[in-house]
């Protein structure tokens, strides 16, 4: 049983200048555990096919299958509690809450689910295996380096144990060193917890750590 | 941390912007508050004046009637139309009185010796009789004259006659009928006698149920001004209600200007929180896209309204005591107003609704944020 199916999916964005096809009937299968990159020119439908699997969005036609629900019959409610409680997302703009420290954005999905007790221990936890030093912990995001965000990010991400890892263009905002350890530590999550992870990028370097790599041109694979 | 934290620290971080919102609200509380207690102190101002509890009817000859008094005659036939009700006829003039060696103008009110004690109520003493010579004082004037020696037993002399201070009367207020504070009440028969007169001024009927009120006056008008009219009727419950119809309406009227100026409170903290809801599209976006729920979002919007509200309404409150406080001594000469249960439920309904009107204008922009699309909201630069 894949953690993901896509059957005959596609996206439709209604414009008054004409109908925006943004997948155009994909049929995807993602397996626990695997590594999968998503790659394609700008506007090939990458995003939206992430945000389809994080179920952020919703198809305009055809199932998808996310731990076993199927997303079309759910509220806003039933899809906001999957993406809390079975996905992670990390993001191209690494997309921390400026109101919260670096600690309690990690804790905040915790807080979510109703956790009371533990929760900064488990937050703290989880920050230091992405590798932010003790010091960090207190800042706001803004006082870190972009790829301390972005680890940071991942951490918030990782803190509800989710079933799979999205990553938007995770390494689009860093330096290529930089960028470097991002996809390591990624790859380090997939490897050594088992995590599903799906990540965009264009970046043909990073095919390297993947299983598979899907390829999208105007909304198809290819 | 809590989405109470997130709307507290929203707020504290844009402080000069929530401050001038709390302003407004505190503005707008003290508006209300104030003016509540000013009406309000208005009509108790009134009430305290006007002892009558209105069941006073008040007779007086008609003006340009040819009538200036009325004769014993006229009393008796006012007394039969009044059926059992007292009727208590009075005459009033004002004369020099010698007190010792000083001599100063009062007023003076001649009643009928046996009705005084239905009328008026004493402080010391007794009620004066009719055949003796005594008189008795109003509490204010007994109170304004402990130089003079004008007190309970003093001698006074009116004209060439002596009269005795018998009583001094309770404090009775501004009354619609007669006002003795000030004054000296003596029996009629004296009255007549030294100023050789037989003629009454107005006429007091005490109608002992209020029901009987509108009937005793038709009765006497129908009795009296039969061929033309000979009498004005007045009866004090009307004036009371009309007195106190326009405290109130000044209340609601004090009161609009209040809410009215809670409402621009109310629009200012609206423009706040959609600036709030604005600017944090794209962090609403990534708070929906990792989990959290609409109602939440919500919740934390309408907790930043309501945190401005609180803290206008309760600094409001506070300041809105001081205010009335200020006015009620001012304006109306006594802050004792201000302790009136009635004054203080004005502060607390201007709280309220400082309150309400922040909650309800943060409903619009918390729900505006709560139902943004999470995909558009993430993408917005
Ligand atoms: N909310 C939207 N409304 C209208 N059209 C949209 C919307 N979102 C995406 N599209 C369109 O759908 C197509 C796919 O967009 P998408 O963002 O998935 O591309 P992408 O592959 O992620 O591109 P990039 O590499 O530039 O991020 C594009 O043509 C885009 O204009
Ligand atoms: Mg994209």
């Amino acid at each position: 049983m894949p953690v993901i199916r896509f059957d005959n999916v596609t996206k439709v964005y209604p414009l008054p200048a004409g109908d925006v096809v943004a997948l155009a009937g994909i049929d995807l299968d993602i397996e626990e555990g695997e590594f999968i990159l998503v790659m394609g020119p700008s506007g090939s439908g990458k995003s939206t096919l992430l945000n389809i699997m994080g179920s952020l969005d919703v198809p305009t036609s055809g199932e998808v299958t996310i731990a076993g629900k199927q997303i079309s019959r759910m509220t806003d409610d039933e899809l906001t509690l999957m993406r809390r409680d079975h996905i992670g997302f990390v993001f191209q703009q690494f997309n921390l809450i400026p109101l919260l420290s670096v600690v309690e954005n990690v804790e905040y999905p915790l807080i979510l689910r109703g956790r009371k007790s533990g929760s900064r221990e488990r937050a703290e936890e989880v920050l230091r295996s992405v590798g932010i030093t003790e010091t960090h912990f207190t800042h706001k995001p803004g006082e870190l380096s972009g790829g301390q965000q972005q680890r940071a990010a991942i951490a918030r991400a990782l803190v509800n144990s989710p079933d799979f890892l999205l990553c938007d263009e995770p390494t689009g905002n860093l330096d290529t060193k930089t960028g470097t350890a991002i996809m390591d530590l990624i790859a380090q999550m997939n490897r050594e917890e088992g995590k599903t992870v799906v990540t965009v990028t264009h970046d043909p370097r990073m095919t390297a750590y993947a299983d598979r790599t899907i390829q999208l041109v105007d909304g198809r694979v290819v | 941390m809590t989405f109470f934290d997130l709307a507290r620290r929203n707020v504290s971080r844009h402080w000069l912007r929530s401050t001038l919102a709390v302003i407004g609200i505190v503005i707008g509380v003290i508006a209300i508050a104030s003016m509540g207690i000013l009406g309000n102190s208005i009509g108790l101002m009134f009430e305290e004046m006007v002892t009558d509890v209105g069941d006073t009817i008040v007779v007086y000859p008609a003006s340009g009637s040819g009538t200036m008094a009325f004769t014993e005659r006229q009393v008796s036939d006012i007394t039969r139309a009044a059926g059992s009700n007292r009727v208590i006829p009075f005459a009033s003039t004002f004369d020099t009185v010698t007190v010792g060696e000083t001599k100063s103008g009062a007023m003076i009110y001649a009643i009928p010796a046996g009705d005084i004690p239905f009328l008026l109520d004493k402080e010391a003493g007794t009620y004066p009789r009719d055949t003796g010579a005594g008189c008795m004082i109003g509490s204010k004037l007994a109170e304004n004259s402990k130089t003079t020696g004008l007190k309970l037993g003093a001698r006074i002399k009116i004209g060439s006659d002596t009269l005795r201070v018998t009583g001094v009367l309770t404090e009775r207020g501004m009354g619609f009928d007669i006002n003795p504070d000030y004054a000296i009440v003596v029996p009629y028969r004296w009255y007549s006698n030294h100023y050789d007169k037989d003629e009454y001024d107005q006429v007091i009927v005490k109608v002992r149920n209020i029901n009987d009120l509108d009937a005793v006056r038709e009765a006497i008008e129908e009795k009296m001004n039969r061929r033309e009219d000979v009498v004005n009727v007045m009866d004090t419950k009307a004036i009371l209600e009309s007195i106190f119809e326009a405290a109130d309406s000044i209340t609601v009227f004090l009161m609009g200007i209040g809410a009215i100026s809670l409402i621009v409170a109310g629009v200012s903290i609206l423009n706040v929180m959609m600036m709030s809801v604005t600017e944090r599209i794209r962090e609403i976006g990534v708070l929906r896209s990792i989990g959290t729920r609409r109602n939440e979002v919500m919740r934390m919007f309408i907790y930043e309204a309501l945190i401005l509200g609180i803290v206008g309404a309760l600094i409001g409150g506070v300041l809105s005591f001081c205010t009335g406080y200020l006015m009620t001594a001012v304006l109306v000469g006594s802050p004792d107003y201000l302790y009136n249960i009635k004054s203080i439920l004005y502060i607390v309904f201007g709280m309220a609704f400082g309150i309400v009107t922040s909650a309800a204008s943060g409903l619009y922009p918390a729900w505006k944020a709560a139902h943004l699309n999470p995909i558009q909201a993430l993408r917005h630069e």
